[in-house]
């Protein structure tokens, strides 16, 4: 049954992902999203699912390793240096093909950066964590309502493709509290059967040998799962636009700062402008498409908008844009949050360059 | 009538391929008292082996038993994840002295320290082999290896570690044994020592530990005979056999 409930970033991901039928968790603290632990240590034992706190995200997201490889829905989640120390172990968990959901609530980087939110690990994300050119369905949520459905989804998607999976957050969703309707808490049976849909999980004489070590052959492998990329690119894709029909400028942007950019195209669409806006809700695979439904002929320039220096999500922009339309940024530094009306500036001096008043 | 003398463990599968191990390693040795051990206590249908990365390794051309190969040193933070998640499955890891007591030392301690229901047997040769004969926190001091060409000093590179002599300091352990392969002899005390801390992971009792002394004659630059003696008459002295814990 669906519930509403007014609850905290972090705490509404760790529920979303316990009605999922996460029943293994291992982390380790790190601002912003010590919620997440804290929540997952007193809920999972009521679901007869297993915490860990781990000596460190190496050893936590190893844990996750083995929680995955038993069969168990497994959720890891830190942020942004932590997430660098897991990435050795998502880059095996993706030679393994276990599935496993990742959130990670960015902060400011590089390094420790600063403990506020940021979106400077959209490179890490959408490339590849760790070694080996991997790639991840990476969703990005833009508020909390989002967070949580995209976090149950997100275990759907692991376990379809048997692959690692990535939320994308950062610490302003993580932290701040909203009303929001949680999904519906998969029964026990319902947890059971998804247990027991991996055959592979190595309870003794199975000959799994060959799917929890390295999958297949190593060429083979990476020639079955570039495909598998390839295909996501025409089923995966998931993004929103609006406005394009008579936009003059376009905004884009994605996650936590899309959702302050919509609130600054509000702005001054009262006030006549003709703004188009495209949001990324999946980073990877790249939504090339909306940037299809642009007319090229009527649209003057296109404004990227993240937390992020330099403009990382601005690249893949870029590259889906062809030339064929100038593209500007409005940006803070990661740790910043960007302000509505910094944004409401930026457009309104693009606009009038531009397209004129 | 033809009579069966040795029975092969169902862990190895002779018709899969062979093992890699040089040829007088006693990781041939060790592997195969873990493997008789698993079928004389009736636990290969029921179990899962957690793999480092090292020599260990060599046996993946032979072996048919469930395995999960996890990032270098980090064999008992994920073994001890599963074991939760899976109690009735026997879970066992197999790790190196560069794997265990180096970059998973972290992982090694602390599971220890939790009391995590496995059974962990670490093969101790005092040398990185895999990667061609490098400096390990296990190393004796004096010892060339390559990245200790003019041996190993206590100034520069501190001294041996003994990780029984680590884990015996912690309270939650519950099996604790350092053996060795060079003699019948001694197989047979390790058999024993192999199975009493499978029967402690049996019995729910906690982690368990066994340190096999091992050799390899292709980085020691000897030949497996002379590996063997150097076991007997330098080895052991820095690295003392025995049970150092029995709850
Ligand atoms: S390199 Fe050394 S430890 Fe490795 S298989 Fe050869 S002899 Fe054994």
């Amino acid at each position: 049954m669906e519930e509403k409930k007014f609850m905290k970033g972090c705490e509404a991901v760790a529920e979303a992902a316990v009605r999922a039928g996460c029943r293994f968790f291992a982390g380790y603290p790190i601002t912003p999203q010590n919620a997440v632990p804290e929540y997952l240590a007193r809920r999972l034992p009521q679901v007869n699912g297993v915490f860990m706190q781990g000596e460190s995200e190496v050893a936590s997201s190893n844990m996750v390793f083995g929680g995955a490889a038993a069969g168990k829905r497994s959720l890891l989640s830190s942020s942004s240096c932590g997430i660098s120390l897991m990435s050795e172990t998502v880059s095996w968990m993706a030679l393994c093909r276990l599935p496993v959901v990742v959130c990670n609530f960015q902060r400011g980087g590089p390094g420790i950066g600063s403990i506020q939110p940021s979106q400077q690990d959209y490179n890490q994300a959408t490339r590849a964590l760790g070694n080996g050119g991997y790639r991840m369905i990476v969703l990005a949520p833009a508020d909390i309502q989002e967070a949580v459905d995209m976090t149950y989804e997100a275990f759907d998607l692991a376990d379809k493709y048997s692959e690692p999976t990535m939320v994308l957050l950062d610490g302003f969703t993580g932290s701040l509290m909203e009303p929001v309707t949680l999904p519906p808490m998969k029964s026990e049976e319902e947890v059971k059967a998804i247990e027991a849909s991996k055959p592979w999980v190595p309870t003794g004489n199975k000959g799994t040998f060959h799917r929890v070590f390295f999958h297949k052959p190593a060429p083979i492998q990476n020639g079955e799962d570039a495909e598998m990329y390839e295909k996501w690119k025409e089923t995966e894709v998931q993004y929103e636009t609006d406005g394009l029909e008579d936009a003059k400028l376009v905004v884009t942007s994605y996650g936590v700062s899309a959702r302050i950019a919509e609130s600054a195209v509000e702005v001054l669409r009262a006030e006549g402008y003709k703004l188009g806006f495209i949001r990324a809700k999946r980073i990877y695979p790249f939504p090339e498409a909306a940037f299809e439904e642009i007319n090229y002929d009527q649209v003057k320039g296109i404004l990227d908008v993240e937390m992020s220096q330099p403009a990382q999500y601005a690249e893949d922009v870029k590259a889906a844009v062809r030339k064929r339309a100038p593209i500007e940024t409005c940006l803070t530094s990661g740790g910043v949050i960007i302000d509505r009306d910094d944004i409401v500036a930026a457009i309104r001096d693009m606009y009038e360059r531009k397209v004129g008043e | 009538m033809m009579k069966q003398i040795t029975k092969i463990p169902a862990a190895i599968d002779l018709e899969k391929g062979s093992n890699d191990f040089c040829p007088g390693c006693l990781h041939s040795a060790s592997f195969k008292i873990v493997s008789q051990t698993l079928d004389e206590m009736g636990l290969f249908d029921k179990s899962a082996y957690v793999q480092g990365v090292g020599c260990c390794a060599n046996a993946l051309g032979y072996i048919r038993i469930d395995t999960i190969a996890c990032p270098h040193g980090r064999g008992c933070a994920v073994a001890g994840a599963m074991k939760r998640c899976m109690p009735d499955t026997f879970i066992m890891t197999y790790q190196g002295d560069g794997d265990l007591a180096a970059i998973g030392m972290a992982e090694t301690m602390h599971s220890a320290n939790r009391g995590d229901n496995i059974t962990v047997i670490f093969v101790n040769n005092g040398i990185y082999g895999m990667t061609g004969g490098q400096l390990a926190p296990t190393t004796l001091l004096g010892a060339r290896t390559t990245t200790t060409p003019f041996g190993r000093n206590a100034n520069e590179h501190g001294y041996p570690m003994h990780m029984c002599e680590l884990i015996n300091t912690l309270e939650a352990p519950s099996y604790i044994a350092r053996v060795t392969c060079t003699d019948p002899a001694n197989i047979r005390k390790a058999q024993k020592c192999v199975r009493d801390a499978f029967q402690h992971q049996l019995d729910g009792k906690g982690f368990s530990f066994v340190e096999f002394i091992s050799n390899c004659p292709t980085n020691w630059g000897m030949t497996p005979l002379q590996s063997l003696d150097h076991i007997k008459n330098v080895v052991l002295n820095e690295y003392p056999l025995g049970v150092f814990r029995d709850k």
